[in-house]
């Protein structure tokens, strides 16, 4: 084989370029992530490129995990991923289904197997994502339909590698004992991917993004106040890294349409409407001993 | 005697490949789409049996493929057709339908006489199929 082969004109060609791209710019951190990716992609990638000169294996192995705190992003990169997938020719639509336990497991015998099927045939040609995947294994009842959903998963990941590719995704912790009570999923998963916790200098630029997205911004003081926040949201429970930070924007809007209101014998201008202002941020209970301190209404 | 009903009656039968295709055309328009079987053939049986649900929201063949070689395992013996339904308003009903599976051997119609007052006749048609038992039909 002399043939030469241009990797970088295949690269352009696949248009994957675009999409990591795009992975870098809405994407706060998460470098180890998009790093794995990377390596997907570049694996991939020549996989194809060895397929067209008759080096071709058998399809690999596309199924992945993806563990990770809650909030670390891991169904938008769920739906990159099926980008990638789709640009490169491993899957025929870049749809991705989301499904968790209540979507694959039904409540009485014989419910199960067309529940599951019927999720999968939705996913095909595309990506099944599968929420707090550990969910399906439930240990303590030896009778529950988990395992016949698992069996049927399991099948399907094998047997039908071109129609779907399977994502599972949790919590590191209980994906790892629900991997060593199922090594056939172990097995057939070829990359496990661990998405780390975002730094607050990370949340902080995540914020900004959330809000530049909805047409807001912080004033200069609320930008203080919401690293002053980050700080003090991440000391307490259930912080879930972007999605608290989105839970926090969304009441401060709560709080910022409410101070126009009750300023409304001046007049308001655009700057108004689209400025979130220090004590919006510093109203949060967060601030005045934190969301145990008072439990009337749920919170992130 | 060959069976022939639907979008395609005058062709040959489709190939598993070309089914794929029609499929996709089903799928790109919104349709969903459905296996249906039955051992009966008189072709003024119109409700045949559905196998599975209706499968809404596929974006892919591939579903409607495995559950088309699923119904063949069990009724591989007896007719499948395909129906693709559109719920879209002002239609809401059938848009395509074919054939995708027959038995290996199709004995085909009698051809009744009767003959009543006047010398009138009546024609009515019967599967010879027909004369055994719903089950037992086919092979």
């Amino acid at each position: 084989m002399s043939e030469t082969i241009d990797l970088q004109a295949a690269f352009a060609a696949s248009g994957i370029k675009e999409v990591l791209g795009e992975l870098d710019r809405e994407l706060v951190g998460l470098a180890p992530v998009k790093q794995r990716i990377r390596e997907i992609a570049a694996l991939l990638l020549v996989g194809k490129l060895r397929a067209e000169h008759g080096l071709g294996s058998d399809t690999p192995t596309l199924h992945m995990s993806f563990t990770g705190n809650p909030g670390t992003g891991k169904t938008t990169v769920g739906m990159k991923m099926a980008d990638i997938l789709h640009r490169l020719g491993y899957i025929r639509s870049n749809h991705m289904v989301t499904v968790t336990r209540d979507d694959l497991v039904g409540q009485y015998i014989g419910h199960t197997a067309p529940k599951t099927k019927e999720a999968l045939k939705k996913a095909m040609g595309g990506v099944l994502f599968i929420d707090e995947a550990y969910y399906l294994y439930r240990p303590e009842n030896e009778r529950d339909y988990g395992q016949e959903a698992i069996e049927i998963l399991l099948q399907v990941m094998e047997n039908r590698r071109d129609d779907l590719v399977v994502i599972l995704a949790g919590y590191a912790d209980r994906m790892n004992r629900f991997f060593s009570s199922n090594p056939g999923f172990r097995s057939r998963i070829a990359h496990h991917v661990d998405f780390p916790d975002y730094t607050p200098d990370e949340l902080a630029a995540i914020a900004e993004l959330m809000l530049e997205e909805q047409n807001y911004k912080f004033s200069p003081e609320a930008a203080e106040a919401f690293k002053a926040y980050i700080e003090e949201r991440m000391a307490q429970p259930h912080f879930a890294n972007a999605r608290s930070v989105r839970n926090a924007l969304d009441r401060a809007r709560l709080r910022q349409a409410t101070r126009l209101f009750e300023t409304a014998d001046r007049q308001l201008t655009v700057e108004d409407l689209q400025t979130i202002e220090a004590p919006e941020i510093l109203a949060s209970r967060v601030f005045s001993g934190g969301i145990e301190a008072k439990q009337a209404e749920p919170s992130q | 005697m060959r069976l022939t009903q639907g979008t395609f009656s005058f062709l040959p039968d489709l190939t598993d490949e070309q089914i794929e295709t029609q499929v996709r055309y089903c799928l790109n328009n919104g349709w969903a789409v459905n296996l249906e079987h039955t051992d009966d053939p008189h072709p003024r049986n119109t409700y045949w049996e559905l196998w599975g649900l209706p499968m809404f929201d596929l974006k892919d063949p591939a579903g409607v493929m495995y559950e088309l070689a699923e119904c063949r395992k069990v009724f591989g013996d007896r007719y499948i057709r395909l129906t693709a339904f559109d719920s879209s308003h002002g239609w809401e009903s059938v848009r395509l339908s074919f054939i995708v599976n027959r038995p290996a051997d199709e004995p085909g119609y009698l051809l009744e006489r009767q003959e009543i007052g006047g010398r009138r006749m009546v024609y009515t048609t019967r599967a010879y199929a027909a004369n055994k038992p719903e089950g037992k039909r086919y092979g």
